[in-house]
């Protein structure tokens, strides 16, 4: 099916494709319209122009690729399905995200997957291919958060990387290390880390056509450094 | 009806700016169609705009946009008015019927200068004698309010949707080379149309997405240098900052963003000396005009704007290029709604401001 999006309202749009009974759904000339997929499952979606906030937020499902830049709130508290951005992405991308996996071709803005969490077999991956802007993965609790930095100025994050973190990795393809808290461990990246993070390099090198040569280089792990960083920070415990 | 202070309604607002470095002027219709893009930021109690450039015919007179709750108020303001001003041109600003916008005051527009004789009496420049008398309307004339006060710019707002606002103001008519826009979802003040954004005073004006947290500090500041906050809204405040700093202290607009959205002692340590020792002379010294809370904001000014983001950037804001005219707002669809092939997309860190200037023109250092 594919659906005309001029000048079409939010809610139009959104019980079009939720009604429809095709798996896969193409929308052109999109402008602003919010909470597109906003909890679906099951569906195939390719989004042409430009998609408002909280794009797939509490995606449970199926597949979203955005030909076009995506705005805030991408991904929003997102449970399952894949998102593939082929643009850049404004702030507060896969905030308190919890399953799946969302991968932008090039910088995202402040905020991005702060909160994410992960449970048993739930591990939510956000793949950043530019720079990265403040407090990425502020108090992130779990999930993988992987920014590639290409075409980026060094490092390829902004201030307040990790702040707040207390589970997960942050993985940072860069030759300088940002200001990182106290609380937080960094090493560089080992043969088993590598293993971990390469299904999502391939990932990222299929979605945009990016040779693994241009994603060689060092990668840097960012962990929090222990069962309970913050004791005392607060409250004396 | 309520009025400041009585009310509370829970978040939201749109921001959009085009401003031609070229100095083309455009109509006020195109920046109508960026904003009307971000309609579901907004809740109908507030829209307006600014447009720079738009009254070329009287580049040296003061435009008075004014609202009167009734022709009684009117006399009186106009009384006052010749007797401080030369009033080079009077009428009603044209409206068109819009069904979505009701309860209009009465507008009215003076094209203006102040009386040689009131000016050399009262030892001020043009600009200060005009902010003074804005003040002595707004906060002593019952029923009348001043909510446009520059030279070649002008204010238009009122209480509705900003389409609906632009077109009950036939915005389309004017021309300009820098525009404003807001669409208001008020937070902690009634929806009136004073309440409404941009808020202007002399050629500065302001249109604000946020909720400053310093509100109160940065009024009691401001209100020691003879500014008067009669709104009880924090975009006002922010207008009479810039007008304190920029005019009346002559700081670069730079030097504005680094007091209002200041830098983090943290980053401030991280500087070298002379940056360190610049740096926090501004924080300590004009402490009471940083600002603190989630805002972004679109300062228009006599041949420029600036859009600013608090330094934590918790509002949005995406800018973008397209040849000589550069297009700022909260959202991106509203760019592409007006610049579908718009270059350069990128959004400012927090804190760091994007200032522009028609060609030729500098800041005072």
């Amino acid at each position: 099916m594919k659906i005309d999006g001029n000048g079409m309202h939010f809610q139009a749009l959104n019980d079009k494709i939720r009604t429809s009974p095709d798996r896969d759904i193409e929308v052109v000339h999109l402008l602003g319209q919010r909470y597109i997929a906003s909890g679906l499952s099951g569906k195939n979606l390719t989004l042409r122009g430009t998609p408002g906030n909280a794009l797939g937020s509490y995606l449970d499902g199926g597949a979203i690729e955005v030909f076009g830049n995506a705005q805030d709130g991408l991904g929003d508290t997102m449970n399952d399905g894949e998102i593939i951005v082929h643009g850049r992405c404004g702030d507060a991308a896969g905030y308190a995200m919890r399953g799946g996996r969302i991968l932008i071709e090039g910088d995202v803005g402040y905020r991005a997957g702060i909160h994410m969490k992960a449970y048993r077999d739930k591990v939510p991956v956000l793949v950043v291919g530019g720079r990265a802007g403040s407090f990425l993965g502020e108090y992130q609790a779990g999930g993988l958060i992987l920014v590639l930095g290409l075409g980026s100025s060094e490092p390829p994050v902004g201030d307040f990387c990790a702040s707040g973190m207390h589970g997960g990795a942050i993985c940072l393809r860069t030759k300088t290390l940002p200001k990182l808290p106290a609380q937080v461990n960094v090493h560089l990246a080992t043969a088993e880390d590598m293993a971990k993070i390469q299904p999502h390099l391939a990932a990222y090198e299929k979605a945009f056509a990016v040779s693994p040569s241009a994603l060689s280089g060092e990668y840097f792990v960012l962990t929090p450094s222990t069962a309970n960083p913050y004791r005392q920070l607060y409250t004396l415990n | 009806m309520l009025r400041e202070g009585e009310f509370r309604n829970p978040s939201g607002c749109a921001i959009s700016g085009i401003f031609a470095r070229d100095g083309e002027r455009l109509s006020g219709g195109t920046i109508a169609e960026s904003i009307a893009v971000m309609h579901e930021r907004s809740n109908g109690l507030g829209g307006g705009f600014a447009g720079y450039g738009i009254y070329p015919e009287y580049p040296d007179e003061y435009a008075l946009h004014i609202f009167y709750d009734t022709p009684a108020a009117r006399e009186t303001c106009e009384r006052f008015l010749e007797r401080h001003f030369d009033i080079v041109n009077l009428s009603k600003i044209p409206t068109r019927k819009v069904k979505s916008i009701t309860g209009e005051p009465l507008i009215w527009r003076y094209f203006c200068r102040p009386l040689a004789v009131k000016l050399a009496e009262s030892q001020l420049d043009e600009g200060e004698f005009t902010m003074r008398s804005v003040m002595r309307v707004n906060s002593e004339i019952s029923g009348a309010y001043v909510f446009s006060s520059g030279r070649n710019m002008g204010v238009f707002k009122a209480v509705g949707y900003p389409e609906d606002v632009a077109e009950f103001y036939r915005l389309e008519e004017y021309r300009g080379y820098g525009w404003t826009a807001h669409g208001r979802y008020p937070t902690n003040t009634p929806g009136w149309w004073g309440g409404s954004h941009p808020f202007a005073l002399l050629e500065y004006s302001v249109v604000h997405n946020g909720e400053i947290s310093s509100y109160d500090a940065n009024r009691r500041t401001i209100e020691m240098y003879g500014y008067r906050c009669t709104l009880k809204t924090d975009t006002e405040v922010i207008t009479c900052i810039f007008d304190y700093l920029h005019r009346r202290l002559g700081m670069t607009l730079t030097e504005i963003a680094e007091i209002i959205a200041a830098p983090f002692w943290s980053a401030i340590e991280d500087r070298d000396a002379a940056e360190r020792a610049r740096l926090t002379y501004l924080r300590t010294a004009f402490s009471g005009l940083n600002i603190t809370g989630p805002f972004s904001i679109l300062a228009g000014f006599d041949g420029g704007m600036m859009a600013l983001n608090d330094r934590l950037k918790l509002r949005s804001m995406v800018v973008a290029e397209k040849n000589e005219r550069v297009y700022m707002a909260s959202e991106e669809a509203a760019i592409r709604a007006v610049c579908p092939d718009a270059e350069n997309i990128h959004a400012p860190a927090g804190g760091e401001p994007v200032i522009l200037r028609l060609k030729g023109e500098k800041d005072h250092a």
